[in-house]
């Protein structure tokens, strides 16, 4: 291959750019949670410094434990986001599936409807959805993020689900129904299994926004026993705005989750996008 | 023939569920927005007013100014989204995927951290950086010997609302940034070889074989972004507070939406002038969609491998 193309300098200049916007993208991160282990004096002295053996304190995230619901909006954070997931995948895939496999009028339609939903957000609607949840007394209660999210997922997962099962080859299809499977059965059994990648990539995109979304659960579901941990920690950090040391234990406490979350997921996620979604 | 073929059944068991929660939630609410704009209040209770709540949005001194401010400030927060995220994100995804590179799957993790962090992690964090209390910001510019380069960017009027939008490049560049990506790998190394052949490589080569062949990535994520810029409300929120502070330098139309529906402070809440706030939102994305849909997408020129 032609020199040009890997030259040792262009290289060297490659991974300077990298690892300075790398630095960058992460350094906040670092700056929370390296000062959430530290004491009080130490994180004004030294906002940069590890903790050391004389600098390490716990005493933020003692605070947060204490004071802080931090576990029941974390149970509500995983409810919501669990719950809105799964309805968004089943429905979206069997819509899909209805909208790739299936030849009746009004398809193109119907595909085109669901598809408004990208465009549009549904943030738009607050008003209504508002006027709606509280005439059907759903207002401070779990499954009215839930019905919500759903709804704001479908639209994507339909669009990203069709377009994979189109890929699926239709020699087998075919074959399961001469062998008299139910379209029930060909869909659970022989299709879905097929798209499971796809199905993670649509979960990474769907989860992401539904478990920092703040507007929702502040209008819907304020209440303290509905409290998703975005809100929540918004709440606390309100509260308690000039204890530091609470403060930057709450952050670190709410970014552990998602970052896991999304370092097993980051895999799959890669390969969903790159294997054609923008196509 | 003049038998109709009997519904399956299972057609409409596959498509039901998606389509009823979406009309439920999504699309009858959005018309019911819609619907509200066009009410009001007055002795006799809830009243048909026609267009007049846009009349008053648009033109009555009261409200036109937050209005025409908040717009504004929306048309800022877009244009530095444009000018910064979208070629920072394409500079990456061109590094990222430039062949053999070490550790690009480290990288491409790493930098996409910030997008899945929530706003309020990324408000405050950027908050207590900037602080020049706390300063981590003005210690580190003293560092270098530039301390006197440092302000109070958020609390000024001049600069917060452009700091806020940094702020929100930083988090959200990796979407541009993956978005591309898999664009570029998708251009077939055929198409690279030629190039290579003919004698074009380097800059020259990203400019005039890859950066045609992405546009239409750039377009998806040029019209993703306008859509999220128009409809942003978290990062000022959490940043600034509902009233978008300082004296509204930093109000754009979510967090304007906001205070006028569920009120503030003293001013009471507005439910159909906030419907009508949402409905304007409602025309201008569709009005921007639609411009790129028959104006730029048609003209976009797609290449088929």
């Amino acid at each position: 291959m032609s020199t040009a193309r890997h030259s040792p300098a262009r290289s060297i200049a490659a991974h300077a750019v990298l690892i300075a916007y790398t630095i960058i993208a992460l350094f906040p991160v670092f700056v929370i949670i390296v000062n959430s282990f530290k004491s009080r004096r130490a994180i004004f002295a030294d906002p940069l410094a590890l903790p050391t053996a004389e600098t390490f304190d716990l005493v933020g995230y003692q605070t947060v434990l204490k004071q802080g619901d931090f576990l029941l909006y974390f149970q509500n954070s995983m409810i919501v986001t669990v719950g809105s997931l799964f309805l968004v995948l089943l429905f979206g895939a069997m819509a899909a599936f209805a909208l790739s496999e299936y030849r009746f009028r009004g398809n193109s339609l119907m595909a085109l409807y669901l598809a408004l939903g990208i465009m549009i957000p549904i943030r738009l609607g607050t008003v209504a959805i508002l006027q709606l949840m509280v005439a059907s007394g759903l207002v401070n209660t779990l499954t009215a993020l839930i019905l919500v999210y759903t709804a704001q997922g479908l639209p994507l997962a339909v669009f990203i689900l069709s377009e994979f099962m189109r890929g699926v080859s239709d020699d087998l299809k075919s074959a399961g129904r001469i062998d008299g499977l139910s379209e029930y059965t060909i869909f659970f059994r022989l299709v879905l299994p097929l798209v499971r990648p796809a199905m993670a990539t649509v979960a990474v995109f769907t989860m992401i926004p539904i478990w920092n979304d703040l507007w929702f659960p502040l209008i819907l579901a304020p209440s303290e026993a509905t409290k998703t941990i975005t809100l929540g920690s918004q709440v606390f950090i309100g509260q308690f705005v000039t204890n530091w040391n609470a403060v930057l234990a709450a952050l670190g406490l709410a970014i552990v989750p998602v970052l896991v979350l999304y370092l097993i997921f980051s895999r799959q996620l890669i390969r969903g996008i790159t294997a054609g979604a923008v196509k | 023939m003049a038998q109709r073929k009997p519904i399956r059944w299972h057609v409409v068991v596959f498509l039901a569920p998606a389509v009823l929660v979406y009309t439920a939630i999504m699309i009858v609410p959005l018309f019911g927005t819609l619907n509200l704009s066009l009410f009001n209040f007055d002795e006799s209770g809830r009243v048909f007013v026609g267009l007049r709540n846009f009349a008053t949005l648009f033109g009555d001194p009261r409200w036109s100014g937050a209005f025409w401010n908040a717009l504004a400030n929306n048309a800022w927060f877009f244009a530095v989204h444009m000018l910064v995220q979208n070629p920072v994100g394409v500079m990456l995804a061109a590094l990222l995927s430039s062949p053999r590179l070490r550790m690009a799957a480290f990288y491409r993790t790493a930098i996409f951290i910030p997008t899945i962090l929530s706003f309020v992690i990324v408000g405050f964090v950027w908050k207590l950086i900037l602080s020049p209390i706390w300063g981590i910001a003005p210690g580190m510019l003293d560092a270098v010997g530039l301390k006197s380069l440092f302000a109070p960017w958020l609390g000024r009027e001049g600069t917060a609302l452009t700091t806020l939008a940094l702020i929100s490049v930083w988090q959200f560049v990796g979407i541009p940034m993956m978005l591309i990506y898999a664009a570029l790998l998708s251009i077939p190394d055929e198409v690279i070889e030629a190039a290579e052949l003919d004698g074009v490589t380097g800059w020259a080569q990203f400019w005039k074989i890859k950066l045609p062949l992405i546009l239409p990535a750039i377009g998806i994520i040029s019209i993703l972004t306008f859509v999220g810029n128009f409809n942003a409300f978290d990062l000022i929120y959490v940043s600034q507070g509902a009233l978008a502070g300082p004296n509204y330098a930093t109000d754009i139309l979510g967090t304007f939406l906001y205070r006028t529906f569920f009120g503030f402070q003293l001013q009471l809440g507005d439910p159909h002038m906030g419907a009508t706030i949402a409905t304007a939102m409602f025309g201008i994305i569709l009005v921007g969609v639609c411009l790129y849909l028959f104006l730029i997408q048609t003209r976009l020129r797609r290449y088929q491998f």
